[in-house]
């Protein structure tokens, strides 16, 4: 290390516990204090970026501390195709994926209080097979639907990911109408349906229940889309905008009905639901 | 045209060729024709009796298969055709109407339409729909519901259009309304599948009471190549991730997402379109009669387990 470093380490705060004091914004590149990162629910107020939260960690900044019951904690990944591709079988990767993340699925679905009222509350979790959905997936989300109904409690969903999950075939697209189905349900019994659409809601899952919601509430620059951008610049032989498939592109065009950053996501949920008189 | 796999047969039609060019033929002529016909009907057969899964999307995708005008033309009797989705525009990729079965049965035919030329396909964009083609589909279903009339629909296609324009009139927002309003629409839906059953574009008017699927048909989440390319990180191993994928009917069939195969003359239905209009006219009127006289209420609840049993976890 050469003198130079040292001399620039030293008018930085405590070089050993860097990463524990600083977070470097992935958006703008800024130093920000961890503990204000954190205080803005991992969000950059400079240029804000917002970075992928875990559906733990989305359930935390949700609801009412220790009101939260998780449902189908067991619910898992089936196999149905007995999928195996060049790397191996899905059985593995599920496995696998399931084992480091803690998670069983990419989705956790639970019954808490957002700001005191009971709420039904889906989280998509993209670390899970990039919050991929697939049988596991869509059962718990109309299990969870299904529970809205019984109680008569709203459903709230965050959506994050990157569509249906091909090793499991034709039987996540079936998820597709399966939920729907579900959240068509919550419409004949009047019961609020609101989807939070986050970094990515692409595919398959833009293209079923996050877009049926009674109001569509999207993260600032989150990509929702139903094609890839590089599938739609191969057929149409054009580059696109920059914006393209961004929240604020579809707020332009009428798909979503608000922006709205992070910190102001539960006030913004309380202050909706507070309108439903059903 | 014949298939790659299909070799042998077009040494034969080749040879069948240059003896029906032969004027006034002899007897011996016609005896040859005779015999090599019987050859090639019987090779057909032997072919078709064990198609892999990657041949079975060739198939799926010849350009001679019956696209739905064929099926309009060859199983009903009337047809009013409905256009626009009063929204926005008049999509021909997908279409349908009012029309009536050769049994004087009435219904809403609706579903992908692909071309056989390149003008055709130009125009229909290949049978892949923007979001006006979804949202007509919509509109002629809740006229169905309001006429109390069956709705018939008819799928075929690489999949919803991956364009800009598409995304920027909500390509994700019509496919899935149409499932919420498909799930509780109160009339019954007959779904066929007759070739590509393309992901999110097929079940964007995919959702029904019964469904259907002709033998060579394939229904996938994603295409073959598409998979391949992500999953091999190469885009020919297509029949290795078609194997995978499951796309067939009679692996759907067990796997419960369809619930009967409509089978097809020897060779695909490409080469015998009498037969398979009868055939896919006899299972549409016999599915319709099963599903008059159930009430709306059982009707919608029988079709929301339907879906829900898919996939469910044990
Ligand atoms: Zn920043």
């Amino acid at each position: 290390m050469g003198w130079f470093s040292r001399k620039k380490k030293q008018e930085q705060p405590p070089a050993v516990a860097k990463e524990d004091v600083w977070v470097v914004c992935p958006g703008c590149k800024a130093h920000v204090y961890r503990e204000e990162w954190e205080k803005n629910l991992k969000t950059c107020d400079r240029c804000s970026f917002h970075e992928r939260l875990t559906s733990a960690e989305r359930v935390a900044m949700l609801l009412d501390p220790k009101s939260y019951t998780e449902l189908n904690p067991r619910l898992t990944f089936s196999d149905p195709l007995k999928f195996v591709d060049a790397k191996g079988s899905y059985a593995d990767k599920a496995a696998e994926t399931s084992a480091k993340t803690g998670l069983k699925e990419a989705v956790i679905t639970g019954i808490g209080r957002l700001s005191g009222r009971k709420i039904v509350l889906a989280v998509m979790d993209f670390r899970f097979m990039g919050g991929s959905l697939a049988s596991g997936t869509g059962e718990k989300i109309r299990l969870a639907a299904e529970a809205a109904l019984h109680y008569r409690y709203p459903f709230v969903m965050v959506a994050a990911s990157g569509g249906a999950r091909m090793h499991e075939g034709i039987v996540s697209l079936m998820q597709m109408p399966k939920t729907c189905a579900a959240i068509a349900r919550l419409r004949d019994a009047r019961l609020p349906y609101i989807s939070v659409m986050t970094d990515p809601t692409t595919g398959g899952v833009s293209a079923s229940f996050a877009m049926v919601g009674d109001v569509h509430i999207a993260e600032p620059r989150a990509l929702i889309g139903f094609a890839g951008r590089r599938v739609i610049e191969e057929t149409i032989k054009q580059k696109l905008p920059e914006d393209f498939q961004t929240a604020e592109y579809l707020l332009a065009h009428g798909f979503v009905d608000m922006i709205v950053p992070r910190p102001k996501l539960r006030d913004t949920l309380h202050q909706i639901l507070a309108y439903r008189r059903t | 045209m014949n298939l790659d796999f299909e070799t042998d047969v077009t040494e034969i039609d080749a040879q069948l060729l240059e003896l029906r060019a032969v004027a006034d033929p002899d007897s011996s002529t016609k005896s040859r024709i005779a015999e090599f016909e019987k050859q090639r009907d019987a090779k057909l057969k032997a072919l078709y009796a064990d198609l892999t899964p990657w041949q079975t999307v060739q198939v799926a995708r010849h350009p001679e298969r019956p696209m739905l005008r064929d099926f309009i033309a060859g199983l009903t009797t009337e047809f009013i055709e409905l256009h626009g989705d009063r929204l926005f525009g008049d999509d021909q990729g997908i279409i349908g109407g009012f029309a009536t079965l050769k049994n004087q049965q009435r219904f809403m035919i609706l579903g992908h339409q692909k071309g056989k030329n390149f003008d055709d396909n130009l125009r229909c964009n290949f049978g892949m729909a923007r979001p006006e083609g979804y949202r007509k589909a919509m509109r002629l279903m809740k006229l169905a519901e309001k006429y109390a009339l069956p709705v018939v629909s008819f799928i075929d296609t690489p999949g919803a259009f991956p364009g800009a324009d598409a995304e920027e009139r909500g390509q994700a927002e019509a496919i899935a309304r149409n499932m919420m309003d498909m799930a509780v629409l109160k009339t019954p839906i007959v779904v066929i599948i007759t070739g590509e059953g393309g992901s999110g574009g097929a079940i964007g008017i995919g959702v029904g009471d019964v469904i259907l699927m002709l033998q060579y048909a394939v229904y996938s989440v994603i295409s073959p190549e598409g998979c391949a390319s992500i999953l091999w990180r190469d885009g020919s191993k297509a029949a290795e991730a078609a194997n995978a994928l499951k796309i067939t009917a009679p692996s759907l069939k067990q796997l419960k997402v369809i619930d009967e195969i409509i089978p097809e003359p020897p060779g695909g239905a490409h080469r015998d379109y009498p037969a398979i209009m009868l055939t896919v006219g006899n299972a549409l009127a016999k599915t319709l009669k099963n599903l008059t006289g159930i009430s709306t209420g059982k009707l919608v609840s029988r079709r929301y387990d339907k879906f829900a049993a898919m996939g469910r976890a044990r």
